[in-house]
């Protein structure tokens, strides 16, 4: 199908694309990669009155590494990230989950805050940011905040960000020598979205694990931390931790998978991805 | 600031084309209805086919994807240029050669997307082969044969230039 027809600006700046989104009553959105939001209009998900370009701003793309976190700039494309060598270095969690992100010529376009701003809950990255504790850089009309990933994915969809508000970077903590990362996940085809998904963080604590964050997709509204799980791996349970699994997640059926295949692999994911957790890092 | 309507200018296989165009209207849509390049194929419409593969600024992007307006100053490339430049002649040659397609429909985005994989230099794996072209759907030939052409291309290639 064809778009609805919308009206297109590019903007300048930050600031001019808040002042851009706030000219069309709350009926514009930001355009990024347009890796989701071009295919949504394409099948009239969405019929925005304004599309605000923000390809052109200057200094919303890049990577940074300092006082112990990486900065992911918004418009950082998953093909730089995937080809980063802080990344890898550094947010090794990120760089795990980046060739699962779409395709070849998705990830050449797509952006690091498109991912995170669009929140498909069945979408690798928001998952990541979640399970490193990361946060959210925004900018809007009262000025610039800053919203940790627990607070940031509030239903499907929907995120802490209105209508106004551009992100502008994200940040994760940069891994230390005791950090542990995980990442699996079970799709179709290489590069769809998935059935299910892990990314997993934690700290090595002697044999064991400490500070256990796991964080799933594809099985919710949004990414779902599984905290009674998480609690159970601390303990050093894999099995308990599976079995916790069932009063963490609450998966419906959609296209890809039915609610109990999604119930069966988050298990295996869990099993796949303790094995990544306990096994040591650089 | 807004408009309905664009105005473009962009290089479309060396040539410099200068057009007024919707804003809602998507590269793929614009190189073939306008600009009558129908080597770009419209399959899926949202990103999921591959078949409207084609270069901007060098690096390969679903056509569907992009919109017109955005190619303001940018560099597109279709199978039409890349074709009569004749840097993938010899892949062309290898689906050919080893029925790598059929009907055809999904062959110009699959040798854009093939040609990206193999100007990477050295001879890819068919694990990755597979990898690199997961994101362009072929409904005749089970890609077997697809894998097996661009496999031969990046050895030959690799064997030429030693």
């Amino acid at each position: 199908m064809k778009p609805a027809p919308f009206a297109y600006a590019k903007a300048k700046s930050v600031e001019h694309a808040i002042e851009l989104l706030g000219q069309a009553g709350g009926d514009a959105r930001p355009l990024a990669g347009g890796q989701s939001l071009i295919a949504t209009l394409n099948m009239r998900l969405s019929a925005p009155k304004l599309l605000v370009d923000l390809n052109g701003i200057g200094g919303l793309s890049g990577i940074a590494v300092r006082n112990g976190r990486v900065e992911i700039g918004a418009l950082t494309r998953h093909v730089d990230a995937e080809r980063s060598a802080d990344i890898g270095k550094h947010a090794p969690l990120i760089a795990l989950a980046m060739p699962h992100i779409g395709h070849a010529a998705i990830r050449n376009r797509g952006t690091i805050g498109g991912s995170i701003a669009f929140a498909d809950p069945a979408a690798e990255l928001p998952a990541c940011l979640l399970a490193l504790g990361g946060e959210i850089e925004i900018a809007g009309a009262n000025g610039r905040r800053t919203v940790k990933a627990d607070d940031f994915f509030k239903g499907l969809f929907e995120t802490a960000l209105s209508p106004q508000d551009v992100l502008t970077a994200i940040r994760v903590p940069a891994v230390t020598k005791d950090t542990r990362v995980g990442f699996a996940e079970f799709a179709r085809r290489h590069g769809d979205y998935a059935m299910a998904g892990l990314a997993a963080s934690a700290k090595a604590n002697g044999a064991g694990l400490a500070g256990v964050r796991l964080a799933y997709f594809g099985v919710g509204d949004t990414p779902v931390r599984a905290k009674k799980a998480e609690a159970a791996l601390a303990g050093g349970k894999v099995d308990d931790a599976i079995a916790a699994l069932a009063a963490d997640l609450n998966p419906s059926g959609d296209v890809q998978a039915t609610a109990a295949t999604k119930k069966h692999l988050a298990g295996v994911l869990l099993r796949r991805v303790t094995k990544q957790l306990m096994e040591a890092q650089p | 600031m807004s408009d309905m309507r664009c105005d473009i200018e962009l290089t479309v296989n060396g040539e410099t084309v200068m057009e007024t165009v919707e804003a809602r209207t998507t590269l793929v849509d614009f190189l073939r209805e306008t600009l009558a390049l129908t080597g770009s194929h419209v399959g899926c419409e949202h990103g999921v086919c591959g078949a409207c593969t084609v270069r901007v600024d060098g690096a390969i992007v679903r056509g569907c994807l992009m919109l017109a307006a955005q190619c303001n100053g940018a560099k597109v490339e279709t199978i039409e240029g890349v074709s009569d430049s004749g840097q993938i002649a010899d892949l062309q040659s290898a689906f050919e050669r080893r029925n790598a397609l059929q009907c055809g429909f999904c062959t110009p985005g699959m040798l854009l997307t093939a040609q990206e994989l193999l100007s990477n230099g050295g001879v890819p794996s068919r694990e990755t082969i597979r990898e690199h072209i997961s994101g362009n759907y072929c409904r005749c030939t089970g890609y077997q044969a697809i894998v097996d052409a661009i496999e031969a291309v990046a050895q030959a290639r690799a064997g030429g230039r030693k």
